[in-house]
């Protein structure tokens, strides 16, 4: 009993936490995030006033214990569906913006809904709801079954969870609201990055207790990509966050790093965030989800080790390659190009392995539209990290800087190996998590399949050219030595390349509308009766004994 | 406790531990792999000595090729430079009337003029030239302020009602309906009047006798204008504000007062004789004759031959 008013209470400063700040705010995005809190602890004190037994409590039993012969995987089922809504969610505002760049009349004459302010919504949508969600829920499922042992501390995993869909909330708004402090990819402002500090504080501790308390005599490979992820997500998001608000109830701040310290410092967060969250975390998510689709040992134990050492040292150094040929000192883009250069053959060893274990069941490529979304997945990743230290090599990035080149290679790596082998992930987990057969629909599967890959073709390749097309109309000299094109003219030329990207967008929206059905479906409880996707050869001629024929 | 065994399909030995079902196999580093990361280890090791790479206490490593971003820009810069000198040195020696005359020079005006357009006045007059309400069209033949080479190039000098330069080009029409200087209904009958000259409306009486008493000293008795004061020909299909009957009221009832910068002082001359001949050449250039009231008499600073 004392621990439910002991938790209560918790909520309820808060929630006068948070009134308080709302009353104080100077400026309407603060005051609109501080209602965001206040009733985020509403709900919570809400649900453990009405979520409680009073009999069992006044009774003296604290709660009910769990039973403690099956894994924990409440908050996984819930980031199964979180993880496909906000997929949907980042897409369509992706395709949005997309549609914006090809018309720029869309951009409806509102502040909120400009370009400037939706863009930041799509990356954020894709990369930390539905990546992060993925990459939370995902290594929730994996510690607790390579570890074979429940997840320690249930209820901090808890606030974990869904503090870090508050973060999401708060985040989307904000941009909404023009909230922002101009970072790409760390755009919340300074009390949003103090509240993720705190969610992921706790993220760490739960996955180190759990690493703690495992009863395998080893760590599982999955399990050193993840924590690393962890980690370096901490330490990047710490340095590059550290700003002075104004006021303590305004939500402006300044960074503490300026003019190319802080761009260094930014693109050191920007390029590990790409390392450590979409690499690192997803290479976690593969080193699970393919052996056990594919029933495959992984390919080699070795190569996992030296890629893993590799990969996490080589590429916290590469960061300055995004600033080639800017203020920053030539010595620091040296180490930035070469650093990324080394990065490659480290980057490819996740690739070896993931493809390699499917020695022994290649087959499964014809029969199981799952494994053909990794071997997908695996491809873009291989094709991706190759692409990466290319477009670092100083020649290169004169051409691709500043184009939609680097707009198709991210989207290649975030399409094509990020969500490829989510989308396969959460369909081997729906099943289990919901103690179905299958998925409701196995045909569904290969739809998506061949939609996202298509999307991501359309997609990539239409920035590939349109990329490559603007950078030469750039430097684009006459024979009098004078440049040859206006700025105007490179935006109206690329004009094609936005619509067929838009298509391209439009498939891969597709694909995601038709995951969410699939799994709605499965999760209701539903059966597709379907064709089987694959059978054994039938030829009704063969099936016969063999006569002998008469000469003629 | 290592559980090793013969994976079937493949032959290869397992490492012997197993998670959730997972094992591994003892599979060595592939070659191929280790052959190119030593390469990139080698290259980067190379590139490293050759360009400046580390930073020590006061500065970086220089690289043993002494390399450097800004050295390469500040080559390329003094290479291109180089390149240009002598037809920009001839360009700056030829009196820019005589130009248009030289195939080559003319040639090399047309290119510097066109990339210095594009950075500049593109803004503006659009990609093409061609401008749009309020921007004039440099395409055509009809020129506020006269289309030969050597009044645009005084055009570009001092610009068009540029706020604080002596000679920069200037006149003022009337707000003849905010200064309450003719009625609405007067306004109305002079705008027919004026689209009446190329045709766009019925004669007006009313109107006629309007233009006469106030328009006639700049814009003259026909109504074609006078490039003295920059008037606009009236009589013609082009309208620098538009040619709808509202339109022209608007620009009656309150005068437009059209704004071009003074580039003298922001760039070069060459740039700018080169600018004079790029726009002179995109199709209503006007033949330089040389008058006899030459502008020598520069005192009023729009004097037109």
């Amino acid at each position: 009993m004392e621990s439910v008013v002991a938790r209560a209470g918790w909520w309820l400063v808060a929630l006068f936490v948070a009134i308080v700040a709302y009353a104080n705010a100077v400026d309407a995005g603060f005051a609109v995030h501080m209602v965001v809190f206040a009733l985020a602890a509403l709900a919570g004190l809400v649900i453990k006033l009405t979520g409680t037994n009073y009999k069992l409590a006044t009774a003296g039993f604290g709660k009910l214990v769990p039973d403690q012969g099956k894994y924990d995987d409440d908050l996984v089922r819930w980031g199964v569906i979180l993880t496909t809504f906000w997929g949907v969610v980042g897409f369509l505002a992706g395709l949005y913006i997309a549609l914006q760049l090809a018309f720029p009349v869309l951009n409806l004459g509102f502040e909120y809904t400009t370009f400037g302010r939706l863009r930041p919504l799509h990356t954020s949508a894709v990369i930390f709801a539905f990546g992060g969600t993925a990459l939370i829920s995902t290594s929730f499922y994996i510690v607790q079954r390579t570890c074979r042992t429940r997840l320690a501390l249930p209820g901090l995993a808890k606030f974990v969870f869904w503090g870090y869909q508050l973060f999401i909330v708060l985040a989307a708004t904000g941009y909404l609201l023009g909230v922002t402090q101009g970072k790409e990819y760390a755009e919340p402002e300074w009390y949003v990055d103090l509240w993720l500090t705190l969610v992921w504080v706790a993220y760490l501790a739960v996955f180190v207790v759990t690493l703690i308390k495992r009863t395998e005599p080893h760590i599982y490979v999955a399990n050193w990509f993840f924590l690393s992820f962890i980690l370096t997500v901490a330490m990047l998001h710490l340095v590059n966050n550290v700003n002075i608000p104004v006021s303590i109830f305004g939500s402006r701040s300044y960074p503490l790093w300026a003019g190319v310290q802080g761009a260094l410092v930014q693109w050191w967060y920007g390029h590990n965030a790409v390392g450590f969250f979409l690499t690192a975390g997803f290479l976690a998510m593969m080193y699970y989800f393919v052996p056990k689709q594919a029933e495959r040992p992984v390919y080699s134990y070795r190569l996992s080790i030296v890629h893993f050492w590799s990969l996490i040292f080589l590429y916290i150094w590469a960061g300055p390659h995004h600033l080639h040929y800017t203020a920053l000192p030539d010595w620091a883009q040296t180490l930035g190009m070469v650093f990324s250069v080394m990065l490659w053959m480290p980057s490819w060893g996740g690739m070896i392995n993931g493809l390699m274990t499917l020695n022994g069941a290649w087959d499964k490529v014809r029969t199981d539209p799952i494994i053909r979304m990794m071997v997908i997945s695996v491809a873009f990743y291989g094709m991706s990290t190759f692409e990466g230290p290319m477009m670092s090599i100083k020649s290169v990035n004169s051409l691709s800087h500043y184009t939609d080149w680097t707009i198709g290679h991210v989207h290649s790596g975030a399409l094509g190996w990020n969500g490829m082998i989510t989308f396969s992930a959460i369909y081997f987990l729906a099943p289990r998590l919901w103690g179905r057969s299958r998925m409701y629909s196995q045909r569904m599967i290969n739809w998506h399949f061949w939609l996202a890959t298509l999307g991501i073709v359309f997609y990539a390749s239409a920035m590939w050219v349109a990329g490559i097309m603007q950078g030469l109309m750039w430097r684009e000299y006459g024979a009098d030595g004078y440049l040859v094109n206006s700025f105007a003219e490179t935006v109206a030329a690329l004009h094609p390349m936005y619509l067929l990207r838009a298509f391209g967008g439009v498939l891969y929206l597709t694909g995601g509308i038709i995951m969410a059905y699939n799994v709605w479906q499965t999760i209701a409880g539903n059966l597709r009766q379907e064709e089987p996707l694959y059978q054994p050869e039938y030829s009704a001629d063969a099936d016969r004994p063999l006569t002998a024929v008469p000469a003629e | 406790m290592a559980n090793k065994r013969i994976d079937e399909p493949t032959g290869v030995e397992t490492v012997g531990h197993e998670w959730d079902g997972i094992e591994e196999l003892n599979n060595p580093l592939p070659r191929w792999w280790i052959i190119t990361w030593v390469l990139t280890i080698l290259f980067s090791i190379g590139y490293m000595v050759v360009y400046p790479a580390w930073p020590l206490i006061s500065k970086g490593t220089e690289g043993i090729w002494g390399w450097t971003s800004r050295g390469q820009l500040a080559n390329e810069t003094k290479a291109a430079e180089a390149a240009r000198a002598t037809t920009l040195a001839a360009l700056a020696a030829t009196p820019i009337e005589q130009i248009p005359g030289d195939p080559k020079l003319l040639a090399a005006a047309k290119a510097g003029g066109k990339a210095a357009f594009l950075v500049n006045c593109v803004q503006c007059h659009g990609s093409g030239a061609a401008g749009s309400i309020g921007y004039p069209n440099l395409n055509d033949d009809d020129w506020l302020w006269g289309g030969n080479v050597k009044d645009i190039e005084f055009t570009l000098l001092h610009g068009i009602r540029q706020p604080g330069h002596d000679a920069t080009r200037t006149s003022l029409m009337p707000s003849f309906g905010q200064d309450g200087l003719l009625t609405a209904a007067q306004i109305s009958d002079v705008a027919d009047h004026v689209l009446s000259l190329s045709g766009k409306a019925a004669a007006n009486a009313n109107g006629a006798a309007v233009f006469a008493a106030n328009c006639v000293a700049c814009h003259g008795t026909d109504g074609k204008g006078l490039r003295q004061f920059g008037a606009p020909n009236l009589a013609d299909a082009i309208w620098l504000y538009g040619g709808k009957k509202e339109q022209v009221t608007a620009s009656i009832h309150k005068a437009r007062a059209g704004v071009m910068p003074a580039w003298g002082g922001k760039l070069d001359a060459v740039t700018i004789k080169m600018l004079a001949v790029y726009v002179h050449s995109l199709g209503g250039g006007e033949d330089f004759s040389e008058a006899p009231t030459t502008p020598a008499a520069a005192d009023t600073g729009n004097a037109q031959p």
